[in-house]
């Protein structure tokens, strides 16, 4: 029994793990731990912000995909809750090995997520964690001046705090139909003087460090980072999307931005990077059965989803990387990745990049699930359907091939029944209306419509044989 | 000997129509579909003369056999007065033919079958009234079964079962349904056959040849000790021991009164009679039919669900109102479907997309009709002309059925979304299976926008437009029933 797994049937029981760990790890030398485990070996690898030398576990805690009651999915059941049990034996397991940094946002699980994470964060002396949340004033609601003060206030409240460690202006770069992403900026940020009143909040003590975090336009990232050259405003942090895969394909068809480019211009100017969907909402942790076989090959014992934390964390200036983990056990597993840190090396990261134009063939849809588009008005589940789909792809469940096969009726009765028992018939794509409503949403920046218009096509062919 | 054989098909009998109905086992309709065929109206109503011919020739030569072991509401009453058997022994007694109920039913059975008023035919039509206490009481359970195996499948990553909705399609139908099983269990526990001998049109139709049947219970005189138990077991009311006489109209040859007799008294065999039956008189006895109907529709509101950010509340459809009612492709018209079905609910209880349900409309009582709510015609099913035993809805193949025009779409311009909500849609024109349906440019209140336009000759009125139309609860887009199904 390795360690992972003795965790695993401990079931999270915190307090007693952490005893039985600490004891674990003064028998280093001991027989039992067999001599492939390669991590989580020591501590928690940490980063300093030059701003304000705070030490950030490289592992954040990221607050968004939260444990639900009686394992139900918020995402289907408008009338689950989260589960506030699991959520403080998860914070507590968090804290005792070392994770200090809670990411969270007023618009998470349903608005729940900063409720839960103050009633977790504040049973523990406040000097013992950093809190970043987010101004997330998308709605055109909450645009004036006065909707998202209001907003920022909230958060202290359900936080259960008075200042802020981390405070980001939530997704800059979305555009829509009437509005350029500049546009946009301005009417959430500019126009109404947010910004100003946050550089005083700032000044004021009530945020330590103050940034955003960036989906979409290039251009405006490009005017963020002058204004920064120019000394008109000071971004002590900036949070990006950055994974293998979109680290050089995250700019398709002349869209997008490669995390690359932006991790480079943030490295170059010091400027602390903090790393959001470093699994591609989860897409990085399954794989393909002909990938998860060249992983393996080379590290058995490396679960799959480690290669994704350990490429995220390797570039340096990285402050921290952001993971949702529901399950204890993801938990743990992340915590064993970045204790310490192994970095990847010249050759993995080849390894790597192989694998993301492998992942990029296969023409799943890059939906992480964040269910910012939801809800659609005309009642479709968006990230279920995206999520369906990419699934019955990564497992190797398309019907394919030759149709005359026993196998090809078998792979679409299963994918039919399959989409009816993950959907309901009127959530599915075939409701979709191409309002377009959802697209400005979409901080992957998919073509919602289209993307539901060809898979409605898919079923209806698979139904019509 | 003649009882155990009959309760061993009866068994046979009652399990394949109870399968059919229920839409239980592989492809049943294939392989069971043949029980729902020789049932004797169907088979009337679809001219169906070979299965006729063989029905008529088995009751000349063996009586009324039918309505032991082929008529599944026989069957049905045979349990119930079996179970009332077990409370009362003995309890049955001779009683006289009301001749004039019985053969004045049957007129007015049969010029209200050929002028074609639904409501009264479809009532009595034996089988159908059995149809219906299947799809309407039993069905809902087995898909409650099926729905419970569905989740066993799906947290074992299994695919035998998938999820079906259970729904009342009629309420009306639901409640003739159980008028129908409470009166005839009552009548069967009481009375026995008195159901089948006084009002069924099929029971009394039988009656004039099963009367010169050559096989057929006889009394040998000799050997009768006159203990009348014969007599007091006969559902059928049909013995009567003090002048050795059966009424052989009424005799159903279950063979109940063979085992009772203790003096081999009875016999089942085409032998001459030693003595003739005696005129038998009438009597009068009052019958009760009472059919509660309550006519509201179904509104089964759905449990309202919370808006916060997670999923919108999807509003019940609700069906348009009609002028023409939609028969299933197949039923060449409304008139043909009037005419043939004997509203056994076999389609609806089949249809897959939850488009077929019973009229509530009194010219088409209890018949099938298409409606969009929960599903649309869709182009590869034709499952419905596969089972119907009537001939009402003709076998049609895949490729006729997109040449069978059974309505057309008609667009609601007050509902249209692109003009009420201001969105672009269209959902109706990506849907439409033979591309009936484009848009064009429309000078809206707020300018240009595109909205739907249906080309009426290709439509073929098969609903997906109207199911899939976002406007709620009323589609901007519906199908108005044809009279007459065109083909092309």
């Amino acid at each position: 029994m390795d360690r992972r797994e003795f965790l695993k049937h401990m079931g999270g029981a915190a307090v007693a793990s952490s005893v039985i760990l600490s004891a674990c790890k003064n028998n280093d030398e001991s027989p039992i731990i067999p001599k492939n485990v390669i991590d989580g070996q020591g501590e928690m690898t940490y980063r300093t912000n030059p701003n304000t030398g705070d030490k950030v576990s490289l592992l954040g805690y990221g607050m968004m995909r939260l444990p639900i009651e009686n394992g139900a999915d918020m995402r289907k059941d408008p009338n689950a809750r989260v589960d506030q049990e699991m959520v403080n034996e998860e914070v507590d397991y968090a804290l005792a090995h070392g994770v200090n940094y809670f990411d969270t946002a007023p618009v998470y699980t349903r608005g729940y997520s900063e409720t839960s994470t103050g009633i977790a964060l504040s049973r523990h002396p406040r000097n013992s964690y950093y809190i970043a949340t987010k101004l997330s004033n998308f709605s055109q609601s909450t645009w004036d001046a006065e909707a998202s003060k209001a907003m920022f206030e909230n958060s202290l409240k359900q936080l259960q705090t008075d200042y802020i460690d981390y405070l980001l202006m939530h997704s800059i770069g979305g555009s829509n139909k009437e509005m350029t992403s500049m546009e946009m900026f301005n009417a959430r940020f500019m126009d109404n003087g947010i910004l100003d009143w946050l550089v005083e909040q700032k000044k004021a003590g009530r945020i330590r460090n103050l940034g955003f975090s960036f989906h979409g336009d290039p251009k405006l990232f490009d005017t963020m980072m002058q204004w920064h050259d120019e000394g008109r405003y000071h971004w002590d942090f900036v949070q990006i999307q950055l994974n293998y895969v979109d680290w050089s394909f995250g700019e398709i068809e002349g869209e997008g931005v490669n995390s690359s480019y932006l991790y480079e211009e943030l490295h170059r100017r010091g400027i602390p990077v903090v790393i959001m969907e470093p699994l591609l909402g989860g897409g990085l942790a399954k794989q393909p059965d002909h990938i998860v076989k060249q992983m393996k090959e080379r590290e058995p014992e490396t679960p799959v989803a480690r290669w994704a934390f350990r490429f995220a964390g390797t570039p340096e200036g990285i402050l921290t990387v952001l993971s949702g983990m529901t399950y204890m056990e993801h938990l743990v597993q992340n915590v064993e990745t970045y204790s310490p840190l192994r970095p990847i090396t010249p050759e993995e990261d080849e390894f790597l990049m192989q694998v993301a134009e492998l992942f990029i063939k296969l023409k799943t849809v890059p939906c992480t699930a964040c269910n910012y588009c939801m809800p659609c008005p005309y009642g479709l589940n968006i990230p279920a359907v995206f999520g369906y789909y990419n699934e019955s792809i990564i497992h190797g469940n398309m019907p394919t091939g030759n149709r005359e096969a026993k196998a090809y009726w078998e792979a679409r009765k299963r994918f039919l029944i399959g989409y009816d028992r993950n959907i309901p018939g009127l959530r599915q794509a075939s409701h979709c209306i191409g309002c377009n409503q959802c697209t400005e949403h979409c901080p992957q920046e998919i073509d919602i419509p289209a993307e539901m218009h060809r898979i409605d096509e898919f079923v209806e062919q698979l139904k019509q044989m | 000997m003649l009882r155990k054989i009959r309760i061993c098909l009866q068994v046979v009998m009652m399990t394949l129509v109870t399968l059919l109905l229920l839409g239980i086992g592989f492809r049943v309709h294939l392989w069971a579909g043949w029980v729902a065929k020789i049932q004797f109206l169907p088979a009337v109503l679809a001219l169906n003369f070979g299965v006729l011919a063989l029905l008529i020739v088995c009751a000349l030569l063996f009586g009324r056999l039918y309505c032991s072991v082929v008529c599944p509401l026989g069957i049905m009453q045979d349990l119930f007065s079996w179970l009332g058997g077990k409370f009362k022994r003995n309890r049955f007694s001779y009683a006289k033919e009301v001749k004039w109920l019985r053969y004045g039913f049957l007129v007015v059975f049969i010029i209200l079958l050929i002028i074609g008023f639904a409501p009264v035919t479809t009532l009595f039509a034996p089988y159908s009234a059995y149809g219906r206490i299947v799809n309407s009481l039993f069905k809902p359970l087995y898909d409650l079964l099926n729905n419970w195996l569905a989740g066993l499948d799906a947290a074992n990553d299994r695919y035998n079962f998938s999820e079906v909705q259970i729904w009342t399609r009629s309420v009306t139908t639901f409640v003739v349904a159980i008028a129908t099983l409470v009166i005839l269990a009552f009548l069967a526990i009481w009375k026995g056959r008195l159901y089948c001998n006084t009002i069924c049109p099929v029971g009394t139709t039988l009656s004039f040849f099963s009367r010169f049947s050559l096989f057929r219970v006889r009394f040998d005189k000799n050997k009768c000790k006159n203990c009348g138990m014969c007599e007091k077991n006969c559902k059928a009311q049909a013995i009567d021991f003090k002048n050795g006489t059966v009424d052989y109209s009424r005799c159903v040859v279950c063979g109940d009164c063979l085992d009772k007799c203790k003096f081999d008294a009875l016999h089942y065999t085409a032998k001459k009679p030693a003595t003739a039956p005696k005129p038998v008189d009438t009597e009068r006895r009052a019958f009760l039919v009472g059919a509660a109907v309550a006519g509201t529709t179904a509104a089964l509101a759905q449990t309202e669900m919370k808006v916060d950010g997670g999923l919108a509340v999807i509003e019940d459809k609700v069906a348009p109102k009609r002028n023409t009612l939609i028969t299933p492709p197949g039923s060449v018209s409304a008139r043909h479907m009037q005419r043939h079905c004997t509203a056994c609910q076999l389609c609806v209880s089949s249809c897959p997309n939850n488009v077929l349900r019973p009229s509530t409309d009194l010219q088409h009582f209890m018949q099938p009709t298409m409606s969009f709510e929960r599903g649309y015609c869709r182009p590869e099913c034709t499952r419905c002309s596969e089972v119907c035993p009537a001939g009402a809805i003709k076998p049609i193949t895949r490729e006729e059925k997109t040449g069978i025009h059974v309505g057309h779409a008609v667009w609601i311009k007050d509902n249209c979304v692109v003009l009420t909500d201001g969105v672009s849609c269209g959902n109706c024109a990506r849907h439409c299976p033979t591309g009936a349906i484009q848009m064009v440019e429309y000078e809206g209140p707020n300018g240009k926008v595109q909205v739907p336009a249906v080309d009426e000759n290709k439509c073929i009125g098969c609903g997906a437009c109207e199911h899939l139309c976002p406007a709620r609860p009323f589609s901007a887009i519906y199908v108005e029933g044809n009279e007459m199904h065109h083909v092309n």
